[in-house]
């Protein structure tokens, strides 16, 4: 139903929905004696890794296995690890998944004392819920002078950070205090929805800036434009401007390992069912997506798309094995009936991408070259790089080209290439 | 039987609002019809031979090209039968069998499949073929001798070709409501000034197409022919008869807003109508042509791609 509503009301008015005035308590949501914790490098040989089958791992302890890397991840469960995999995730990232039998008592593992200092937090919390983008703290080559809590969700439907800010708000301002004190920022602002504006005077934010309703809005880009009046040029990121993007439900879980001292390991998850209702929920890092809908009730079935993510921005997954990571905002099931597919049709130059994009891409001639596989010239005469990753092309689409698959897979080529060079210019 | 259970992967975006090409074309096929049936009125069985031949030869002749260049065959989205649609209702009721197929396949093979197919057409394919008869055969292209035999309740002159060469006191007893009613001859679905004007109002409704290239025509074209008819009322026919007569609303409405062929930013939009409007009414007024439009749309058409780089600045695009 919501569907067709959209359909006819025309990509102009997408909007952000609230959640009710006063949002119902999240349900806890376990998973069914299994997780299974991803950590961010790849798995060559064995040798390399200090855990095997059959180790035990407690609640909160932290897994650094690697000898030539401090990738780690929080366990999120007490158990026994059954398996220790490569896992290969999309546009070429590698993963080492750890599989973890749930053990019936839980233990938590001994508390270390949290100093509000950017080495305890790079050391603890790169991995806790919302992901919070750490590693941009202490750059001296790249500081970073504001630090923005963005309590919007990029995608839509996804409510996640509008959960975690108008639920978590004392987490949140704990959290900024710690940050605060770790990376001594110019600036921390707080982005909320527009009409949310009130309400977070308490929070220690220097800034509160209002989003527009209106998607895409809440992408870092264009927040910074709009409200911020920062335009960011097109082949630099807003990390290089000196803003940093913390997601509301990081900064809330920063807050709570300090207050609590215990490291977070639940994860706010908004579902979205067929019918495009959404609730959110919590989970365990790990916790297999699976898992999730069989608790919430949400049946699946064969053709449908189970999607890591929103509508407009997700990433359809394979198996219901998946499991939630730091940064799974939301998982959405879309009936096999709701399924829309791409046609081999070329652009017949109608005009609704360069009418609905938000960054005045001439989407019509990008994808001519980018369909050629030039994505030098596509950058360079016609924008690639100033993309927001919004999808709203693609949605509008009347021959129905995949353009905004066009346009990840010609940012990615371009990345890998220019690393490339990069890397041999260095030898 | 219990074969596992199967997603179905893809790239994001999983919504979509709907749209389709085919959906597009027979939309446009609706719009044409209230113009297409007068014709029908009018001219009688002649009229349905030529709109059945000509949209059933643009079927096949994009079948046989689909196939030709190994490609998915797309009779079905109805591009191919707006084609012959159109290529018909520009044409007299009485134009022979071998014109239509002739045209027709000029309009599909040369219009469109060698340029790639559809959105890869520089020029209007429709506007392709009949500047191409009208250059090869001006004998059935003329109005006044396709039409000679037929008993019509209104005087049966090519309206443009009465003002070229008698000037604005011969047209005067065209009514404006005449031409609104076709009341005039000219080509089966191009007379019907109100049926056009309204198929031209569902079009833009629907946004099929772009409403800043119809006005801006139609305005810079009035004004044109307003300016001529100040500056020489004898000779040169008001700026209402311009506008409701030759193929002015037809243009207006299914030839010059044809998506592949035409600016999709609003500054080209606005320059590429009002170019079309000028150039419309030079040639009808100055230049040997009776009617201009099909010649300002194909000289249009070919700076659109110029035209098309007058956009604003996308974000994030420094210096």
């Amino acid at each position: 139903m919501m569907k067709q509503l959209q359909s006819q009301s025309g990509a102009s008015v997408f909007q952000y929905a609230l959640l009710p005035q006063s949002p119902l308590p999240a349900e806890t949501i376990g998973g069914n004696g299994k997780a299974t914790l991803l950590i961010e490098e790849m798995f060559e040989k064995r040798s390399q890794v200090d855990l095997t089958e059959g180790d035990t791992v407690q609640t909160g302890q932290k897994l650094a296995p690697f000898k030539t890397s401090d990738a780690y991840v929080i366990s999120s469960v007490t158990g026994k690890i059954s398996a220790i995999y490569p896992y290969p995730g999309d546009f070429g990232s590698h993963f080492t998944a750890v599989d973890i039998e749930v053990a019936n008592d839980e233990m938590a593992a001994p508390i270390e004392d949290l100093e509000p200092t950017l080495e305890v937090l790079q050391a603890y919390l790169a991995e806790a819920p919302g992901k919070p983008p750490l590693h941009l703290l202490g750059d001296p080559d790249r500081p970073i002078h504001t630090i923005v809590v963005s309590g919007v969700d990029t995608d839509l439907l996804v409510s996640t950070n509008q959960y975690a800010i108008r639920t978590e708000i004392h987490a949140i301002a704990k959290g900024i205090e710690v940050l605060k004190a770790a990376a001594a920022p110019e600036t921390v602002a707080i982005a909320v929805p527009r009409d949310l504006i009130a309400g977070f005077g308490h929070t220690g934010a220097d800034v509160l800036k209002a989003v527009s309703p209106d998607y895409p809005a809440a992408h870092p880009k264009l927040i910074l434009y709009h409200a911020f009046g920062v335009e960011v040029p097109a082949d630099k990121n807003c990390e290089d401007m000196g803003y940093a993007f913390f997601s509301a439900e990081s900064v809330a879980a920063i807050g709570q390992a300090y207050d609590t001292g215990r490291l977070p390991i639940e994860k706010l998850v908004t579902l979205i069912d067929k019918q495009c209702r959404v609730k959110v929920i919590t989970a365990r890092l790990g916790t297999p997506v699976g898992a999730i809908l069989k608790t919430a009730g949400i049946a699946t079935g064969d053709r449908d798309r189970l999607i890591l993510g929103g509508p407009m921005t997700g990433t359809a997954i394979y198996d219901e094995k998946l499991v939630v990571r730091a940064d799974t905002d939301a998982v959405m099931v879309q009936d096999a009936a709701d399924v829309n597919l791409v046609s081999d049709y070329s652009c017949i130059n109608c005009g609704e991408c360069v009418h609905v994009c938000p960054t005045r891409i001439q989407v019509n001639m990008l994808v001519r070259f980018l369909e050629a596989g030039q994505y030098e010239d596509g950058a360079e005469l016609y924008d690639l790089l100033s993309c927001v990753d919004c999808g709203l092309c693609s949605y509008v689409c009347v021959a129905r080209i995949p353009i905004y698959q066009y346009i990840r897979l010609a940012k990615y080529e371009m990345a890998r290439v220019s690393a490339v060079a990069e890397a041999s210019d260095e030898s | 039987m219990s074969r596992k259970k199967m997603f179905i992967v893809s790239h994001a975006p999983f919504w979509h609002n709907g749209s389709n090409i085919q959906e597009r074309c027979y939309g446009m096929i609706w719009a044409a019809m209230p113009a297409v049936a007068l014709g029908i009125v009018q001219y009688g069985l002649p009229a349905v031979g030529v709109v059945c031949l000509a949209i059933a030869t643009a079927i096949l002749a994009e079948y046989l090209m689909n196939r030709a260049t190994k490609r998915t065959v797309t009779i079905a989205d109805g591009n191919a039968a707006l084609l012959g649609l159109l290529f018909a209702m520009l044409i007299p009721a009485t134009t022979p069998w071998w014109v239509v197929v002739v045209g027709t396949l000029l309009t599909v093979v040369i219009g469109l499949h060698v340029f790639g197919g559809l959105g890869a057409n520089p020029f209007h394919p429709v506007a392709v073929s009949m500047m191409m008869l009208t250059v090869s055969w001006p004998a059935f292209m003329d109005f006044d001798a396709a039409l000679v035999n037929y008993e019509l309740s209104f005087k049966a002159v090519f309206p443009l070709t009465l003002a070229k060469n008698l000037g604005t006191a011969a047209v005067a007893d065209f009514s404006t409501l005449d031409l609104l009613l076709g009341r005039q001859i000219g080509g089966i679905g191009s007379t019907f000034g109100l049926g056009l004007i309204a198929g031209g109002i569902y079009l833009i409704a629907k946004r099929y197409i772009r409403w800043e290239i119809c006005l801006s025509f139609l305005a810079s074209l009035f004004l044109t022919a307003l300016a001529f008819h100040l500056t020489d009322p004898v000779r040169f026919a008001g700026p209402m008869f311009h506008l409701l007569t030759g193929y002015t609303l037809i243009g207006a409405f299914f030839l010059l807003p044809e998506s592949a062929s035409s600016p999709v930013n609003p500054v080209p939009m606005l320059i590429y109508g009002a170019a079309a409007g000028v150039l419309t009414m030079l040639i009808r007024n100055i230049g040997s042509y009776h009617d201009g439009v099909l010649l300002a749309v194909l000289l249009v058409n070919l700076v659109n791609p110029l035209l098309d780089k007058i956009r604003p600045k996308a974000l994030g695009r420094m210096a």
